[in-house]
């Protein structure tokens, strides 16, 4: 049982297709390591008995050239799933259950995997700790009561502890990497417009983009064949030749000119992950590539551009819960009031605090101050990557500027929480692709992570990168179980 | 620039979210913080500058207008918050 879940998910993929293990029994060893795990609070809704039974249909009948041949999987409960309830981690969707897939889970279940079930997650992905959940706080395994980063918060700590072999997160400004980090796993950010959008729970629609969050590179790239597909469902999906990502990893990295940018040389950042950053330059030179200094001038206003825009789409998306057609219902004496209770009670602070911001910055007098001042600096950040690209293929950075705290640790300034993003939102504003892979540690024993950053679609490249850097580093987590009961 | 507590009730009337006074001091508090953050971007001349507003800069396809689901009136009409399992119901609007 114990060496099922030590598996990386194409390790356990090898097993299924020569019939060294079955879906059940794969199955069975994750489904009863998460009883054991309640106490992280991971999951939201498990499907655990229909995931048996599909493990058993597969087993009988199933087709071993599927891509995820009978994986069992857990996703982050912002894609829409039929028929199970599907919440964003709000109380507004606590009783929402969706008449449709979203298109890559659809994906997910097409190529043979089997859902286990719908982890936590920052309400609506507005987060960076998973604190902000109506279903309360997750717990990280890398520490008692350690934040696991958000807002996939449950989908890192559910990986991390071994209660999926893989999953799938969201990244609106950093919620897949900075988790991803602050857990010791790895998360990639696609390219916007390389994944579908369509069934997600929309946050901030110009910068959502869902991604792979999983043990090592390979399995990123594995995840990604599968879940990277043009949807026409998706008016922002591009149709662009995607790659063989597993099958065409390369750990040659030679020649490759990896840029290092001055400005994310940020004050009050740990010594450790100035030097963590410094050993990542040192090894890439080490495999063959050539180290460039670049600029990118306006990185220190993105993060306040990034809070005009995701905001503002924010407030646009979340017009919708109005406790009419589905969701959360308070009362009211009359319509107008009866909507206005409803998104008093139904949105948590963090939700509603982003919805003022939003509707603040959109409104009569202020658009023109707020977003389209916005809307040009985050033109100003795009043209500083294009600029970079010109004599750089990628860009290394960390992931983070500290490593995962404590619960609670900063939950009163908003600010602070915000800052927590500062290297994964500029990502977000251009569009790019992007990945956080483990690489350190604290003095703590909590993981660090290094972040590259590539150019649009050119995912192939920064996991190429990753994987050779990936290989030398050959980081290990180590948890020692300590939330078994 | 400060957010007084009356742009904190008229942004929560124009949200769509009933706050009491107690909240809404709160929310002066947050908000004004957040916006001194966001006030830096001041700094920055962008007046040559033209906004992204999506970085799929694409021009949106047409496609056809198909059907590509049916029949699923009950299951939509199960995530209704009313009892009444014919209509959607809200509070009566018409005197």
């Amino acid at each position: 049982m114990s060496d099922i879940i030590n598996l990386t998910l194409s390790a356990l993929i090898d097993k299924i297709k020569n019939k060294e293990l079955s879906s059940q029994e794969i199955t069975k060893a994750y489904i009863a390591r998460a009883e054991k795990s309640k106490n992280l609070n991971t999951y939201i809704t498990t499907d655990f008995e229909n995931a048996i039974e599909k493990a058993k249909k597969f087993d009988e009948k199933g087709n071993f050239d599927y891509k995820l041949p009978g994986v069992p999987l857990a996703v982050k409960d912002l894609f829409c799933t039929n028929n199970l309830k599907t919440t964003a981690g709000s109380k507004i969707l606590s009783n929402f259950i969706p008449s449709y897939e979203s298109t890559v889970t659809q994906h997910l279940w097409d190529e043979g995997a089997i859902l286990l079930g719908k982890l936590n997650c920052d309400e609506f992905a507005m987060g960076s700790s998973n604190e902000t959940s109506f279903f309360g706080n997750v717990e990280s395994p890398v520490g008692k009561k350690v934040v696991p980063g958000g807002s996939s918060g449950g989908s890192a700590s559910a990986l991390a502890a071994k209660l999926t072999p893989a999953t799938i997160g969201t990244d609106t400004g950093g919620s897949i990497r900075q988790p991803a980090s602050f857990t010791g796993t790895v998360g990639l950010k696609p390219t916007y417009g390389s994944c579908s959008r369509y069934g997600i729970v929309a946050f901030a629609s110009s910068l959502d983009q869902a991604g792979p969050m999983t043990h090592d590179v390979s399995d990123a790239a594995l995840m990604l064949d599968v879940i990277s597909k043009y949807d026409t469902k998706d008016s922002t999906s591009v149709n662009f030749k995607r790659g063989d990502y597993f099958k065409s990893l390369s750990s040659n990295i030679k020649g490759k000119k990896i840029g290092i940018p001055k400005e994310y040389r940020v004050d009050g950042m740990p010594k450790e992950i100035e030097s963590l950053w410094q050993d990542g330059i040192t090894l890439l030179k080490k495999l063959g590539s050539k180290i460039i200094d670049i600029s990118l001038p306006h990185t220190t206003y993105a993060l306040p551009a990034y809070y005009i825009v995701a905001p503002a789409e924010a407030s646009s998306n979340l017009a919708r819960y109005d406790g009419v057609k589905y969701g959360y219902r308070s009362q009211g004496e009359n319509l107008i009031s009866m909507y206005e209770n409803t998104r008093s009670e139904g949105f948590g602070d963090e939700v509603k605090r982003r919805i003022m911001i939003g509707t603040y910055v959109l409104s009569s007098g202020y658009y023109d101050a707020y977003y389209l001042k916005a809307q040009k600096i985050r033109r100003l950040i795009k043209n500083d990557f294009d600029e970079a690209y010109k004599s750089v293929d990628a860009i290394l950075t960390p992931s983070t500027p500290s490593s995962a705290f404590k619960i609670g640790d900063k939950t009163d300034d908003p600010v602070s929480m915000y800052l927590n993003d500062i290297f994964t939102v500029p990502v977000n504003l251009s569009g790019l692709p992007a990945i956080s892979i483990p690489a350190g540690k604290d003095k703590n024993n909590y993981p660090l992570g290094l972040q590259l950053i590539g150019k649009a679609f050119e995912e192939q490249n920064l996991l190429n990168i990753s994987y050779s850097m990936e290989k030398e580093l050959n980081f290990k987590n180590n948890l020692q179980d300590w939330w078994i009961k | 620039m400060s957010i007084d507590l009356k742009t904190i009730k008229h942004i929560a009337k124009l949200s769509r979210i009933s706050i009491d006074d107690k909240k809404a001091k709160e929310l002066e508090k947050d908000l004004n913080s957040i916006f001194e953050f966001i006030e830096a971007l001041n700094k920055v001349d962008t007046k040559k500058v033209d906004p992204l507003t999506s970085i799929a800069e694409t021009s949106l396809k047409l496609r056809g207008d198909e059907v590509k689901t049916k029949n699923i009136r009950e299951q939509i009409l199960k995530n209704s918050p009313d009892e009444n399992k014919d209509f959607f119901v809200v509070p009566k609007v018409v005197e």
